[in-house]
C-alpha cells in the first residue's frame, strides 16, 4: 500500500529547510521497504509547526511538526507511516489542531490541503465554480453578487470591491485591464503571498471574474521581487490554466477571452500604492500619480482598470459560488465577510488566521499566537504594516473591525499583526519609521520627502537628549505638516506609527535624555 | 543535448520590447542573465525603447532591485522590517556587517558574497529572514547565519 507524505513547498516551510526533507523520506522509506508518494502541499499556515508533515491515514490526515532532518528515521521507527502518535512531534489529526480548528476559512478553504499546481484538486474542492457561474451572468449580474457580499478592499483602504467594480463597467472603452496588486509590502504580511503559493488558481479564477465582470480581457499581476518562489507557481499555474481551458481565449467553450501575465516588481514599497504601481507596469519610475482622474476611469495606459488586492480577488470564487450572501452573513458592523489575519513578529504561535470581523486583537494574540516567541511580557503591537499605529495594552480588546481600529486611531490595513516583546526600545522604531518614509518615499512631494529625514534627524537629537523639549515639539509639528500635506499615504501616515509612539510610549522617546538629566 | 549560447543584450531587448511597458521586464532580464545592468545596456534599451538614456537611468535607480556593478558570487539581503525587528534583526546586521567586513550595497574583497537590505521577504512569523540568491532561510540565528556562509561559500556559482 501507498501512504501518502505531505511535505508542504510554501516560502516559509522552504524557510526552514521542508525541501531537504524530501530526499530523507524517500531514503528512509526504502530502508523501511515501504511505499510511499510525497505530495508537495501547500501551507496550513501554522508557521511555527513548518515544516508540518502530514500523513493520510483512513481517519484524515496526522500532523507531525516541526520537523527537522534529524527526526526523520525516529519517525518511521515510530510508526508514522501507519499514523502513530508515539513520536514527540506527533499533532494529532491536523484539523483537530486548535489554532487550525477555530479559524473560519473562506477563501483559505483549500490552502495546504492540495497540491497547489493540481487543477484535479483545486475543482474537487469547489474551483472554479464561480467561474462557471460567473459565464452564465451577466456583467451587471457578477459586479451586484459582489456588492452584495460587503467585499471591502482588502489591500488597505477597504474601499468597497462592487462600487469599484461598477465604475469600471460603466465606461465604455475599447481597452479594460484588471490589475491585481500583490506588491504585499507590509512588513508581517504574507496572505498574498499564500494564495499565490499555495492556491493561484482562486487568485486567477477571482481575476478572471473581474475582466468577465467589467469587460476587460487583460490582467496583470504586480508581483513584488522579494517572492521568488510565489513566481515560479503563479506562473506554472498560469501556463496549465491556459491549458486546461479556464484562462487565455474562449474560456471553457465560452467565447469570452481573459489573459493573465505576471510582472516583477523591483524593491519599491511605493509600487504598492496603486497609481505608483500602475506606473511601473507602464515601465516607468513609480511616481504616485495625483487622484482624480481614479485608476478606475484612467488607468493603466490611460485605459479604465480595476486595481484590487490578492484576497480581494480571492475572495471571488467563494462569492460567486456561494452567493454574496454567504459571504456578509459573517462579519459586524460595515466589516462583511471574513480577514486573513497574520500573526508574526515575536509571538509564540505565528501563521494565518483567517476570522469573520469582530473577533479581538487580544483573542488573537492570545489565543491564537499564545503570547510571544521569547516568553517575555507583550509590550507593544504594530497592525497594518509600517504605515500603522503601534497599540499599547489598553487597546489590545479593540476589536478587528475597520470602524473600531479607525476610532482609536489605528488601522487594520492588509491585516498584518506585528508582536514586540519588552525589550523594544519604541524610540528607536519610531526611527525606523521615519527612516522607512525616507527610504521609500517617491520623492514626488516635500513633506514627505524632506520631513522624513528632518524626523529621523530629531528623533535622534530627542533620543540623545539634546533640547529634548523642543525637539518633542517639533517633532509634533512635523508629523503635523507630513499628515496636511502628502499626496499618499506613505507621507501621510507615517505619523500614525510615530504619534503612536509619542503618545502611549513617551518614556522610551525621552529615556535617554531624562537619564542625561539625571546625571547632570 | 545543445549548449545554450547566453543571450546579448540586444537579443534580450528585441525579444521583449514588443510588451506594453517593457521596461522593467527587460531590466529583469538583464539583470537574471548578467547580475547586473552593465552601462552598455542602457543605450540599446533607450533606442529600441525610443526614449532618453536619461530616461533609463531614472528608472534603474529609482527602483533598489536593479544594480549597476557586478555583485559577488552570492547575494545576501537581510531583512530590515519590523517583524524581523521584533526577533532581533538589528543585532544579526550588525553582525553580519562585521563578519563579512562589509557594509550594505557591497561586495566582500574576495567578490563571493553581496549584502543587501530588504524590506520583509514575507516570512514575518519565522525571522530573522534571510535570503541568499532565491533561497529563503528563516529564524537566521547568528550562528545559524554563519553555517549559512560556510555552506554557500562552497557552492562556487550562485544557485
Ligand atoms: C504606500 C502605500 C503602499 C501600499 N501597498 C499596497 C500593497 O502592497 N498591496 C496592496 O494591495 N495595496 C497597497 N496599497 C493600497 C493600494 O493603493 C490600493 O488601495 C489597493 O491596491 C486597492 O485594492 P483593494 O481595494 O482590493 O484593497 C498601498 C497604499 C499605499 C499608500
Ligand atoms: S507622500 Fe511620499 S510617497 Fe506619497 S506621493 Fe508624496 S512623496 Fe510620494
Ligand atoms: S519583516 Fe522580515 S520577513 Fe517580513
Amino acid at each position: 500500500m501507498t501512504t501518502r507524505i505531505f511535505i508542504p513547498c510554501d516560502t516559509t516551510a522552504l524557510s526552514m529547510g521542508a525541501d531537504k526533507l524530501v530526499s530523507i523520506f524517500v531514503a528512509e522509506a526504502e530502508k523501511h521497504n515501504s511505499t510511499i508518494e510525497i505530495v508537495r502541499n501547500g501551507s496550513r499556515g501554522m508557521f511555527w509547526l513548518e515544516p508540518l508533515v502530514e500523513i493520510e491515514t483512513s481517519n484524515g490526515r496526522m500532523a507531525y511538526g516541526p520537523v527537522e532532518a534529524q527526526d526523520v528515521a525516529s519517525l518511521f521507527e515510530s510508526g508514522l507511516l501507519t499514523g502513530s502518535q508515539q513520536h514527540p512531534l506527533a499533532l494529532g489529526l491536523t484539523e483537530e489542531i486548535p489554532f487550525f480548528k477555530k479559524q473560519q476559512r473562506l477563501t483559505f478553504a483549500r490552502s495546504g490541503i492540495t497540491d497547489p499546481l493540481s487543477i484535479a484538486d483545486y475543482t474537487s474542492l469547489d474551483g472554479f465554480k464561480g467561474l462557471k457561474n460567473a459565464l452564465k451572468s451577466s456583467g451587471q449580474q457578477i459586479v451586484d453578487e459582489v456588492k452584495d457580499s460587503g467585499l471591502r478592499g482588502r489591500g488597505g483602504a477597504a474601499f468597497p470591491t462592487g462600487i469599484k467594480w461598477q465604475t469600471v463597467l460603466d465606461v465604455a472603452a475599447e481597452q479594460k485591464y484588471i490589475v491585481c496588486n500583490a506588491d504585499e509590502g507590509d512588513s508581517g504580511t504574507f496572505a498574498d503571498r499564500l494564495v499565490m503559493e499555495c492556491d493561484p488558481y482562486m487568485l486567477i479564477e477571482g481575476m478572471t471574474i473581474a475582466g468577465l465582470a467589467v469587460g476587460a480581457t487583460e490582467g496583470y499581476i504586480y508581483l513584488r521581487s522579494e517572492y521568488p518562489v510565489a513566481h515560479r507557481i503563479m506562473n506554472e499555474a498560469i501556463s496549465r490554466a491556459e491549458q486546461a481551458g479556464y484562462l487565455g481565449e474562449n474560456i471553457l467553450g465560452s467565447g469570452r477571452t481573459f489573459n493573465l501575465e505576471v510582472r516583477l516588481g523591483a524593491g519599491a514599497y511605493i509600487c504598492g500604492e496603486e497609481t505608483s504601481l500602475l506606473e511601473s507596469l507602464e515601465g516607468k519610475r513609480g511616481l504616485v500619480r495625483a487622484k482624480p482622474p481614479l485608476p478606475a476611469i484612467v488607468g493603466l495606459f490611460k485605459q479604465p482598470t480595476v486595481v484590487n488586492n490578492v484576497l480581494s480577488f480571492a475572495a471571488i470564487p467563494f462569492i460567486l459560488d456561494k452567493g454574496g450572501k454567504a459571504y456578509a452573513d459573517y462579519g459586524m458592523g460595515r466589516s462583511r465577510g471574513t480577514l486573513p489575519l497574520q500573526l508574526a513578529g515575536n509571538v509564540k504561535q505565528g501563521g494565518l488566521i483567517e476570522m469573520a470581523f469582530g473577533v479581538s486583537l487580544r483573542e488573537i494574540m492570545e489565543e491564537f499566537g499564545q503570547g510571544t516567541y521569547s516568553g517575555r511580557k507583550l509590550r507593544a503591537v504594530q497592525v497594518g504594516g509600517p504605515l500603522g499605529a503601534y497599540l499599547p495594552e489598553s487597546q489590545w480588546d479593540t476589536l478587528v473591525d475597520y470602524e473600531e481600529f479607525a476610532a482609536v486611531g489605528a488601522v487594520l490595513g492588509h491585516g498584518g499583526i506585528v508582536m514586540f516583546d519588552e525589550t523594544v526600545d519604541m524610540g528607536e522604531q519610531a526611527r525606523f519609521s521615519m527612516e522607512f518614509c525616507a527610504v521609500e518615499s517617491c520623492g514626488k512631494c516635500t513633506p514627505c520627502r524632506i520631513g522624513s529625514v528632518r524626523g529621523v534627524e530629531v528623533i535622534d537629537k530627542i533620543r540623545a537628549g539634546d533640547d529634548a523639549e523642543k525637539n518633542l515639539e517639533l517633532l509634533g509639528d512635523l508629523c503635523e505638516t507630513m499628515l496636511d500635506g502628502s499626496l499618499c499615504a506613505m507621507g501621510g501616515m507615517t505619523p500614525y506609527p510615530v504619534g503612536s509612539v509619542m503618545k502611549y510610549f513617551p518614556e522610551d522617546l525621552r529615556a535617554k535624555s531624562i537619564s542625561k538629566e539625571v546625571q547632570l | 543535448m545543445t549548449i545554450q549560447e547566453p543571450l546579448s543584450i540586444t537579443d534580450i531587448v528585441d525579444g521583449l520590447k514588443h510588451k506594453p511597458g517593457a521596461l522593467l521586464p527587460i531590466l529583469h532580464a538583464i539583470q537574471e542573465q548578467f547580475g547586473f545592468i552593465p552601462e552598455s545596456a542602457v543605450g540599446i534599451i533607450a533606442k529600441s525603447l525610443k526614449q532618453t538614456k536619461a530616461e533609463i537611468d531614472g528608472v534603474i535607480s529609482f527602483y533598489h532591485h536593479f544594480r549597476t556593478s557586478q555583485p559577488g558570487n552570492h547575494t545576501i539581503e537581510l531583512c530590515r522590517a519590523e517583524a524581523c525587528q521584533s526577533l532581533g534583526s538589528r543585532s544579526l546586521e550588525a553582525h553580519a556587517k562585521t563578519k563579512l567586513g562589509i557594509d550594505f550595497h557591497h561586495t566582500t574583497s574576495d567578490r563571493k558574497f553581496s549584502l543587501d537590505a530588504v524590506y520583509c521577504l514575507g516570512n514575518c512569523a519565522n525571522g530573522p529572514s534571510v535570503r541568499i540568491n532565491d533561497d529563503i532561510h528563516g529564524r537566521t540565528t547568528v550562528d545559524k547565519f554563519d553555517r549559512l556562509l560556510e555552506e554557500y561559500s562552497a557552492k562556487s556559482v550562485s544557485a
